[in-house]
């Protein structure tokens, strides 16, 4: 097969998923031109790697080389939180934030702003944003996040739960603080 | 209902958080930098490196509209279930286009086919054969390396008043889609015939009929494997 035929099939698979690349990469980086440079050099990668694709929906695939690539991109810069860390991070609920969910008030109720809604996305450490922005706005399935993420599909499950109290708390104050 | 989900909180970070758009140029940045890395051998792209750097120079300059074109181009290209050929012609009106907007139309720029064959030696491992058919009313204007389908091609340009005519040829492959006798792809007369030794892809804006007639000038002046007989040549 000639390279050009991989080119374009290559491009043909991967590149209708690029506003997923991009929107993925640019809540974890937070900065349009990171993620720019982020994704450019994800899909080159990607592009390397695409015989390894066997095929299917390239999506889960290419998001993850992305994710991976935003997680190595913070790492190495030592910005945000991005190592596990078992007290912080840890699936286990905490009791507080259960009573915030459970909680009577409905957020729906009040007039939450788009920029609050942002900004307290914004604030949730990357490994929460992340199964957050690929489950609300990407709308993948557990197993396709499990997938990207690379972590079993309970985790990922747990780990959505989590985001959402910690979401939940936060547009709560929020909205208190108006 | 899954009990996992929570519809409330969902809805609000569906209606409220943002999806942020990859922007156009980015879509441009990543296919010059797959199809530059795609380029087999490295002398080819040692040859093509600057070619590359060009286009990127002009494309970060903040041409928006044209990298809206190119991507609007890209995007019909891709969704789009096309033949072999068409997607090829395509490539080549795509780098017609791109020629007369990046003020780079030619790396040698001569009417002369004795400068602009030599040219091309050293920089493509083929030599194309050049004609100047300025007695036809088709002055050569120069030459200029490109890359199409995936491989290095010589472009030679042409003008016919104020048409500009691009003349690609590349050697005969037989695994490439053979070139149309005619079709129209986005408002440009695509061309082409292929002999015994290359391929010859040709690109207007001309009519159809004086590309024609112009392609039958290159044809004859081709298979003459030298210039037409100059009988009214200036002293």
């Amino acid at each position: 097969m000639s390279g050009t035929d991989r080119a374009r099939r290559f491009e043909a698979a991967v590149l209708p998923h690029l506003d997923a690349a991009y929107n993925l990469a640019r809540w974890l980086l937070r900065d349009e031109q990171n993620a720019q440079d982020v994704v450019q050099e994800a899909y080159l990668r990607a592009f390397r790697f695409f015989d390894g694709f066997r095929g299917g929906d390239a999506r889960p695939w290419l998001l993850g080389i992305v994710r991976n690539s935003c997680f190595t991109w913070l790492r190495e810069r030592g910005r945000d939180h991005v190592e596990f860390d078992e007290e912080r991070d840890s699936d286990q609920h905490d009791p507080a934030l259960h009573e915030a969910i459970d909680g009577p008030e409905r957020l729906f109720e009040r007039k939450l702003e788009r920029t609050q809604v942002n900004a307290a996305i914004a604030m949730l450490s990357p490994l929460f944003r992340e199964v957050l922005i690929l489950r609300e706005l990407e709308s993948l399935s557990y197993e396709e996040i499990a997938q990207v993420v690379g972590i079993p599909v309970g985790t990922v499950m747990s780990r959505l739960s989590r985001a959402r109290s910690m979401l939940r708390t936060a547009l709560a104050a929020a909205d208190e603080e108006d | 209902m899954d009990p996992h989900e929570d519809t409330e909180l969902s809805g609000i970070v569906k209606m409220q958080a943002e999806r942020h758009a990859a922007p156009a140029a980015l879509r441009e940045r990543i296919l010059t930098s797959i199809r530059q890395a795609e380029v087999p051998s490295q002398d080819v792209s040692a040859q093509h490196g600057s070619k590359f750097q060009g286009w990127r120079q002009w494309l970060n300059m903040g041409a928006a509209f044209a990298m809206g074109i190119l991507a609007s181009v890209t995007t019909v290209f891709f969704l789009t279930a096309i033949s072999a050929q068409e997607r090829l012609a395509q490539e080549v009106v795509n780098s017609h286009v791109r020629s007369l907007m990046a003020a780079h139309l030619a790396d040698v720029t001569s009417s002369d086919r004795h400068t602009v064959k030599p040219w091309f030696s050293g920089k493509l491992d083929f030599s194309p054969p050049v004609h100047d058919l300025a007695q036809a009313g088709f002055p050569l204007v120069g030459g200029r390396l490109d890359y199409v389908g995936g491989r290095p091609a010589a472009a030679l340009v042409y003008r016919s008043r104020q048409h500009t005519i691009n003349v690609f040829v590349w050697p005969r492959d037989t695994r490439a889609p053979t070139p149309p006798a005619a079709l129209e792809v986005q408002g440009f007369n695509v061309i082409g015939w292929e002999d015994k030794m290359m391929q010859f892809w040709l690109v207007s804006d001309l009519n159809v009929s004086d590309l024609q007639q112009f392609a039958a000038q290159l044809r004859e002046a081709a298979a003459a494997g030298s210039p037409r007989p100059n009988s009214n040549a200036k002293p």
